[in-house]
Parts: C-alpha cells; structure tokens; sequence
C-alpha cells in the first residue's frame, strides 16, 4: 500500500504548525529548542516525500544536510541555554530580555 | 591708439590690490602715493587719448576695445569692452582728473588716521568701479560698475564704523540705492527681451526704427530713471546723501558730489537715444529735476552743519543736471555736471580744510572769523562759492546759464522761474556759508586753534580753484560770443529731442542776454541778502527765523522727508518685522521645528516597544511576514 502524498504533506504541515505553536508559546527555553527541532524533521519530512513521488533523490540529499546541520545546532544551542541557566538561574525566555529598547 | 584703453581701469584696480592686499607692510606714505600714482595713471592715458581725439574728425572719434567675454549664455554674449567716445572722454577726464587731485589731498587730510591703507584701497577701487561705469560698452558691465560705486560708497561712508550712526548711514545709503537699482534691472530686462542685447550702442541703433509701441520706451526709461534717481539723490531718494556726509570729507568730495552721484546724469545722457523716444519720461525727469533743484536748495539755506548744506547743495545742483537732460539738453546737462565736480569738489575740499583746522568741528555757529587763519582755504572757497552762486565770468555762470536757457527756449518757461529763483536760493545760502565760517566774529576762541592746512591739501584747492574759473570757457554760448565748443564735442553721440511739442522755438540771441541778465541780477540779489542778514546785521538771521517760525522750521527740519519716510516706511516695516519674528519665526518655524522633533519622540516611543527583547515577540512577528508574502504570492 502507498502512502499518498497527502497524507504525508499533511502530517508533515501538522508537525510544523506544532513546531511554530512552540516556539511561538512556549516558555521553557529546551522546550522551545525541541519544538524547533520539530519543525526541521516536519520540513524533512517533506523533503523525503517529495524526494519519492518525483523519483528524485536530491530531497533525500538535502536532508541529510539537515540532520547534520540539526546535530551542531543542538550542540550550539543547549551549550548557550546552558550557560543562560548558570548566569540567570532561569531557562524562562520571557525573563531572558537583555536586548530589551 | 585703442589698445591702451584697459590701462585706464588697470592702474586703479592694481592700487586697490597693493594697497588692500600689501598695504600693512607699506608706510602711511607709500600707500598715499602708491594710490595717487595709479590714478595719475589712468588721467595720463585718459588725456592722451582725448588730445589724440581733438585732432581726428568729430566722426572718427570712437574707441572701442573687447578685452574678454565675460558672460556667454545661449544668446546672451556679455562682452567686456569700453568705448571711449566724446561722452565717456569727458566723465573719464573729471573722474581721473578731479579724483587725483583729491587723493593727493587725501594724504594730508587721513594723515594719522589707523585706517589709511584701507582708506586708499577702497578710494582706488571705487575709482576703477567709476570709470569702468563711464566707458562700459553695454548695460550689465555698467551696471557692475554702478553697484561697485555704490558698494566703495556704503564702505567709505561707514569708514569709521566704530561710531554706530556713521555705520547706520552707510547702510542707510546701501538701501536706497536698492530702491533704484530694482528698476535699472527691470529696465535692463525690458530692453533685453526687447532687443536681445544689452549693448548700449546696438539698442541705440535699433531703437528709433524699431516697430514699438511708446509704452515701451516710458517704462524702460522710467525705470532706468528710477536707478538715476536713486544714484544721484533725487526726491523722493535723495534722504541718503545728507547722511553720507558721516564719510570722511574727501569721500564726500569724491563720491558724493564730483563722480559718483552724477552717474545718473551720465546714464541718461549716455541713453539719450532711447530717452529722446519716450517724451513722457523726459518730462518727468525734467520736473523731478527742477522740484529737487529747489527743495533742496530751500533746505539748505537754514542748515547748520557745514557738510549738511554742502549735501543739499549737492541734490539742488544734480537736480538742475536732470532738469537739462529732462528738456532734451543733453550736453549742457553734462557740462554743468563737470563744471560741478570743480567747483563742489572745491567747496567740499575747502570745507574738509575748515575741519581739519578745527578738529572735527562741522558747526556753522562754532566757526566764524577764520578768514586770517585759513587765508589759502577762504580765497579757494571764495572762488567755489562764486562759481556755483553763478556770478558771470566763473565756470557756473556757463553751464547754468545753458541750461536755464535750454528750458526756456523749449517752451519750459515755469522750469526756467524755478530755476531761477533756485539760483538766488543758492547764492544765499552759500555765501551764508562763506560769511558764517570765514567772517563775523570768531565763535571757537577757547576751543580750538584754527591753523592752515598743509600745502598736500592746499595745492589741490588752488588747482581746482583754477578750474572752477576756467572751467566754463570750454563753453561759451553763442549769445556771449563763443562757439561752445563742449556742446559740439558731444553732439556727435547725443540724441536730438525735438521737444515735447514739435512748436519748440529757438528765440533770439537778444532775448538769451536778456534772460541770463535776470538771472544774474536775482543772483547778486541772494549775495547782497546774505550779505545783509550774516555781516551787517548778525541778529537779523533770527529775526527771520521767528518771523518765520512755521516755514523756518520746515526748511529746517528737511520737510520731515526722514520722519515721514520713517512713519511710514520704518516703523510699519519694524512691527512687520517684530510681527514675523514674535508670532511667525517663534510660533510657526520654531513650532514647525520644536513640534517635529516632539513628534519623532512620541513616535518612537511607541515603536520601540515592538523591540521587547522577547524572541518569540520576534518570531511571531517573523511568522506573520511569512504568512502576509504567502497570502500576497497566493492572491498575485
């Protein structure tokens, strides 16, 4: 049985709108880090479902890209939440506002 | 023989250079001579060339030299050129000739003064700024040469501007002038879009054939006028020249009785072509004269500060000048203008000396007796005042005489009464003049110590003393004998003005004797009064005064001509000024400025909220673009 594209396209549309619900409402500043993520594997997601129905494997390249793109950027990004953590004593983004006018 | 004709406006203008530029490091001395040496310059060359002329033909007497173009826009082609012709030898000759003798008696007269170089400068570049407006080719490089006149003339009037009021009087001049030279450049745009060039000599060519309408010519005319009128102080703008007299003497010999302020004669004797074509404008010319001529010689007889009624002398004299040229008389216009710059370039030199003796002091009633102590100045002043009186035999009889003559013979019999009367006026007031400084008894014992000047100042006096004698033999009237060789000198670049009706008479010889008789006798008649009131009866004069009261104080008090203008003009123009600055600049322009700057910081304290440092303020905001340029993909 084939998936049709859809279906994949739409699941893939859930999970980024769950992705950008997050980052946009959320407070917790891993929490937001995760929805991010969400919304990278809904973005390869798609990718990998393009990259069948046209035949065409460059979508499946592109996310390899992404993954490992997705892998520093966790790196980079718990490091500096991290040290946000240690010289705040909050991971809240909505008490983190040091570049407030 | 043309290509020395730059080296007349050359030497004065390098004066100026060295004396503005180096003149810190030349004695008080050097600078005196330097500026006299470069107007001795241009008055030799200026010479040769008229002896060179008086030997050619009267119609081969024409020198013209383009030196450069100066201004070439489309078809505009402003030339730098000068034409030196019979009308521009003779203001050539009196502005080199009179302005050397009085920057020689400069040196004596500025001895001492901190000022001097800047003194000597300013004197030779208003020399240059005078004779390039005598031999300018067209109208814009005469005019350059008209406001460079007025310029020297604002900067030499304010030359010692430590003194608040003689500043005031300079710009007071400066402002006037401006009145006048609107219309000269009204006119000179007229005259452009009508002929398309503003060369003097190809207008006065194209003019009378020219299909236009009189309209035209009057209001060019009118205008050009106006500038006269306003150069050469007369009324109604005649208030600036009494005032002018804060400059130092010999500026007030130079500028504002010799050369600068009979520019306006010169202008219009220099378009005599295009005036001789409005008759409407040379009527006006000729009553503004003639009303000037005499109001101001009313004024002068009751003014107590020597210089005063030398400046109203002035304005009466250049009032007769327009008169002349307003009957159509051209020639005999510029002859009294050259007999004038003597004798007035005398008086004024004469009276400079009277002020040097007594250190400063210009009141009639603190003179009195200095006849022993200046004997060199009284005899000079007493020729002056004999020529400009109009006694027979001096330079003033003639040109007077001439023009009186010229009004009469072209049907302007009640210009001629004037006239007349105003030379009885000016025999008064000037010998009032000479008999309260030189005789009677001395009023400054105590004060001061009258002493003679020393000869740098007295030789000129007797040059000019000579002059102001000799002078009007260059142009005897046929009545007397003579040929009048001036009026036939000039003929050849002088229109003819048929006069206003075409009945003009030209009456006997018998008849001009005659009327220069009545003349003569109205002026021995104002000599004798003067006589009477100021030597044989001193208390006299104030008899008069009271009898007189409501006429004496009009006359002394100039018409209240400076508190109307200052009513009406001054003070309305002042609170207008007030108006705009307390309500306009502060309310509306500093509003203006203040409220935008309000206006920027309320502005942006709104916005800058928007910058809450919260991220996911910014990834909304970031979302919200992405989903408008969808939409906008969408829909385009």
């Amino acid at each position: 049985m084939v998936v049709p594209l859809y279906h994949i396209l739409a699941f893939s549309g859930l999970l980024f709108t769950i992705g950008v619900v997050g980052v946009l409402f959320r407070r917790n500043a891993i929490i937001v880090f995760m929805s991010v993520e969400i919304m990278l594997n809904a973005v390869n997601l798609a990718f990998v479902a393009f990259s069948r129905y046209h035949g065409n494997v460059n979508g499946q390249v592109f996310v390899f890209f992404i993954m490992t793109l997705a892998a520093a950027e966790v790196a980079v990004g718990l490091a500096i939440i991290i040290s946000l953590y240690r010289n705040l004593r909050t991971s809240d983004i909505s008490e983190i506002r040091l570049m407030k006018y | 023989m043309a290509e020395t004709l730059y080296l007349i406006t050359l030497f004065p203008l390098l004066g100026f250079l060295i004396n503005g530029l180096v003149g810190r490091w030349l004695s008080e001395k050097q600078s005196g001579f330097i500026a006299s040496l470069a107007v001795l310059g241009s008055f030799l060359v200026s010479a040769q060339l008229l002896l060179a002329f008086l030997a050619l033909p009267a119609e081969e007497r024409l020198l013209t030299q383009t030196l450069f173009s100066w201004i070439h826009v489309g078809d505009l082609n402003i030339q730098v050129g000068y034409r030196f012709d019979p009308l521009s030898a003779v203001m050539t000759l009196v502005v080199s000739g009179v302005g050397l003798l009085i920057h020689i008696y400069s040196i004596g007269y500025m001895r001492g003064d901190p000022g001097v170089r800047r003194y000597f400068s300013f004197l030779n570049l208003f020399t240059f700024m005078m004779l390039n407006l005598v031999l300018a080719d067209n109208l814009v490089l005469m005019f350059l040469g008209w406001e460079g006149v007025g310029l020297c003339s604002y900067l030499l009037i304010g030359f010692w501007f430590e003194d608040e009021a003689k500043a005031r009087a300079g710009m007071k001049a400066f402002i006037i002038n401006r009145i006048g030279d609107a219309g000269f450049i009204v006119a000179m745009i007229l005259l452009y879009h009508q002929f398309g060039t503003l060369s003097i000599s190809e207008i006065a060519q194209a003019a009378p054939g020219a299909q236009i309408g009189r309209g035209f010519f009057t209001a060019a005319t009118l205008l050009m006028f106006l500038g006269a009128m306003g150069k050469s102080a007369q009324i109604p703008l005649h208030v600036w020249l009494p005032d002018a007299m804060a400059g130092p003497t010999p500026v007030s010999a130079l500028i504002h009785a010799a050369t600068m302020v009979t520019a306006g004669v010169y202008l219009i004797a220099r378009n005599s072509v295009l005036f001789s074509l409005a008759p409407a404008t040379m009527s006006t010319v000729a009553a503004i004269g003639i009303i000037t001529a005499f109001f101001a010689a009313t004024i002068a007889i009751t003014q107590n500060d020597i210089k005063k009624v030398l400046a109203y002398s002035t304005i009466s004299q250049l009032g007769y000048m327009f008169t002349a040229v307003g009957v159509g008389a051209f020639s005999a216009g510029m002859f009294h203008l050259m007999t004038h710059a003597f004798f007035k370039g005398l008086l004024f030199l004469g009276v400079g000396s009277v002020i040097h003796g007594l250190k400063g002091e210009q009141d009639l009633g603190k003179m009195g007796g200095l006849k022993e102590r200046l004997p060199t100045t009284h005899w000079t002043m007493l020729v002056g005042v004999l020529a400009i009186a109009g006694i027979p035999g001096l330079s003033g009889f003639f040109s007077k005489e001439e023009i009186l003559w010229a009004a009469f013979s072209r049907d302007f019999s009640w210009i001629w009464l004037m006239g007349v009367i105003t030379a009885g006026l000016t025999a008064f007031y000037m010998f009032r003049l000479l008999f309260r400084a030189f005789y009677g008894k001395a009023a400054w014992e105590g004060a001061h110590q009258p002493h003679e000047s020393p000869s740098v100042m007295t030789i000129p006096l007797v040059l000019l003393a000579f002059l102001s004698i000799l002078g009007g033999y260059v142009g005897i009237p046929e009545a007397l004998g003579g040929i009048n060789q001036f009026h036939h000198f000039l003929e050849p670049v002088l229109a003819v003005y048929p006069g206003v009706g075409a009945t003009a008479q030209y009456p006997s010889q018998g008849l001009e004797l005659l009327l220069m008789g009545v003349s003569t006798v109205v002026v021995l008649g104002g000599v004798y009064y003067a006589y009477r009131v100021y030597v044989q009866q001193p208390t006299l004069a104030d008899d008069l005064a009271q009898r007189l009261g409501f006429l004496h104080r009009l006359s002394f008090n100039k018409y209240f001509v400076d508190e109307a203008y200052h009513l009406l003009i001054v003070r309305p123009f002042q609170a207008l000024a007030e108006g705009l600055w307390k309500w306009f600049d502060i309310k509306v322009v500093d509003g203006a400025v203040n409220g935008s700057g309000h206006a920027i910081t309320m502005i942006s304290g709104a916005i800058r909220r928007v910058q809450s440092g919260l991220i996911q303020h910014y990834a909304s905001i970031i979302l919200l673009g992405v989903i408008f340029i969808l939409i906008y993909l969408y829909i385009g």
